[in-house]
């Protein structure tokens, strides 16, 4: 049965843990260049929060749908820390299908024969929008900003996407609609624009980062900074990538994206069957091991490093109620935006007690909000995936509100 | 429409600010947005009633009358509805002042624990009343708080609260005679509805 046997040597298992990489390694990204995304350019200067001038940002961005001619029906929707705009189209590195296909779509919840959708690869992102993979200058051997690239926050990524609607000929946003990372977006949207948000979605989020994320997050930095290839950050010099610390960042953010009754039902305690037949100590593998492997070393590549380091960053960063005074409420005092919370009951990463608060400080803002928690096992990740009573809740509160703004 | 609600929604002006404590599946405050035009919103501890009225368009949020209500500014509504909630709460006293705390009107309605029968009953077989209001045996029902419209007076007068109107019904939602003596609505009414106001 399942009781590993120690015949190895630990040096035997550090070669078949870097072979495994090693493939990874050698394939290098699947992320196209970026002059195949669609995107837009903004000369002129862009401010950060942290005082330091970009010269000028891209934003990449797809949109789907049409925008009626009063201009009124645009939805943005805001990815989450490893997302991107390619909301609901196959991805163009991996082939996936788009990251919220079950939610984008026509006849979905967020209707494209209904409404105009924007989607914005986020500042600081790694598919076509200024991060740290975009050259430093306009040099023609100009070499990526790499760890160089200025620290961003929330309200930078919220600010670069408004310039992007303004390009579009949208003046005011329909909606905004966003889960985890996303939905920070969506609440900083909320707070920083309220003119220019009629309805505010936030799913599974938090108004500031927890302690307890901040460390998970630290934890997969530290993966990173580990990793021999990452080279300071400068790893693009030598032509690879932190495959193996990247990967590991993956697999231990993996985990609080899941739940426990989730790994369960999926894994279990379940054994792969060696593929070798030799004894060993990592010999057999669980289940669950193997799926995590999976999830690093896929991840790897389509992600870059240095802009996952900047983007974690700038979710540790958030906290919507220290830039107003330390009270939440004070965000959204006097908004006319319709809120609908949503969160989930098995989430742990972004648990609904964070979504109740927002919900109350919303109430002591008079605004109008709708709060519901989404009974669900699959943990924080449940806002991806197929949950018919949170698509639902987001096709009714969107009805709802197009009613309200005369759509 | 439950007949409580059809006899509130009549009560409440047109562009008013409401919030409904209770809101179940969203019947009064849509009722309310579509005839009425108000800005009705709604709290709802049942989580599958939130879920179905968010799913009909409805502003409604899962919330604790108990707990919730403090989360709201001082009169931000123009009124503040509990129907047949006030007998289930932990503290109704409290619920009360929170609701014309955030309310300039309070409407509540509540089952009369003062009914003929629920009398009889008591008196008769020394046991706690089931009756077609109180239906539920006495270790399973969420009505923990049982009062009567002379009690509901009572506390009125104690907490300073105005009486606008109030009228007593029976099951089906009619009126009698006897509505304009609180001694007698008291015996004959099942049910009764109080706007209330700020003194």
């Amino acid at each position: 049965m399942a009781r590993p046997r120690v015949t190895n040597t630990q040096a035997e298992v550090a070669r078949q843990v870097h072979a495994a990489y090693a493939a990874v390694i050698m394939d290098h990204l699947d992320i196209p260049s970026r002059d195949t995304h669609q995107s837009a350019t903004f000369d002129g200067g862009f401010m950060l929060d942290c005082g330091v001038a970009l010269p000028s940002v891209t934003v990449a961005y797809r949109t789907y749908g049409t925008l009626n001619p009063a201009r009124s029906n645009a939805i943005l929707v805001c990815h989450a820390l490893t997302g991107d705009q390619y909301v609901a189209e196959p991805h163009p590195g991996t082939g996936k299908p788009g990251w919220w296909k079950e939610v984008v779509g026509p006849g979905r919840p967020i209707d494209t024969d209904r409404f105009f959708v924007i989607c914005a690869n986020v500042l600081g992102g790694c598919m076509g929008s200024t991060g740290p993979r975009s050259p430093r200058d306009d040099g023609p051997d100009a070499p990526p900003w790499g760890t160089d690239f200025p620290p961003i926050t929330i309200r930078d990524m919220v600010r670069a996407q408004r310039l992007l609607i303004d390009r579009l000929g949208v003046s005011c946003l329909f909606a905004a609609v966003g889960g985890s990372m996303g939905g920070m977006q969506v609440l900083e949207w909320a707070a920083t624009f309220p003119d220019q948000v009629f309805a505010a979605v936030p799913v599974a989020t938090a108004a500031f980062h927890s302690a307890q994320n901040i460390a998970f997050h630290e934890v997969g930095r530290q993966a990173v900074f580990a990793d021999p290839e990452w080279a300071g950050g400068e790893y693009w010099r030598h032509g690879t990538i932190p495959a193996r610390g990247l990967a590991v960042a993956r697999m231990a953010a993996h985990i609080t994206y899941l739940s426990e009754q989730a790994l369960t039902r999926k894994f279990g305690r379940r054994l792969q069957i060696p593929a070798t037949g030799t004894s060993s100590l990592f010999g057999d593998m669980f289940e669950v091991e193997s799926y995590l492997r999976h999830q690093g070393s896929t991840f790897v590549n389509r992600f870059d490093a240095n802009s996952y380091l900047t983007i974690t960053r700038a979710m540790d960063y958030f906290d919507l109620a220290a830039d107003h005074d330390g009270d939440l409420a004070r965000a959204f005092r006097g908004t006319a935006t319709r809120f609908c919370i949503v969160s989930f009951d098995s989430d742990w990463l972004f648990p609904t007690a964070q979504s109740r608060a927002i919900a109350r400080a919303l109430n002591r803002a008079g605004a109008n909000v709708s709060f519901v928690e989404i009974a669900s096992d699959k943990g924080h990740d449940a806002f991806l995936l197929d949950e018919p009573d949170f698509h639902r809740a987001l096709s009714g509160f969107l009805s709802g509100c197009a009613e309200h703004a005369g759509l | 429409m439950r007949f409580d609600l059809r006899l509130m929604s009549e009560m409440i002006a047109p562009a008013s600010r409401v919030l409904d404590i209770g809101s179940g599946d969203g019947t009064l405050i849509e009722y309310l947005f579509r005839t009425r035009g108000c800005d009705a919103r709604g709290i709802e501890i049942d989580m599958a009633e939130v879920t179905h009225a968010v799913a009909h368009g409805l502003p409604v949020m899962h919330g604790d009358a108990d707990t919730d209500l403090a989360h709201y500014p001082d009169g931000l509504f123009d009124y503040v509805v509990l129907s047949r909630t006030l007998q289930a709460v932990e503290r109704p006293q409290e619920v009360l002042r929170q609701m014309l705390r955030i309310g300039t009107r309070a409407l509540v309605s509540f089952p009369n624990f003062g009914h003929w029968r629920v009398r009889w009953q008591l008196v008769r077989s020394g046991r706690m009343p089931m009756t077609a209001t109180w239906d539920r045996p006495w270790y399973e029902t969420p009505n923990i708080h049982p009062c009567t419209i002379r009690d509901f007076f009572v506390l009125c007068a104690q907490e300073g609260y105005a009486v606008e109107r109030w009228l007593a019904v029976d099951n089906e939602g009619h009126q009698a005679p006897w509505r304009r003596f609180p001694g007698l609505a008291n015996l004959f009414g099942e049910q009764a509805l109080f706007l209330l106001r700020r003194a």
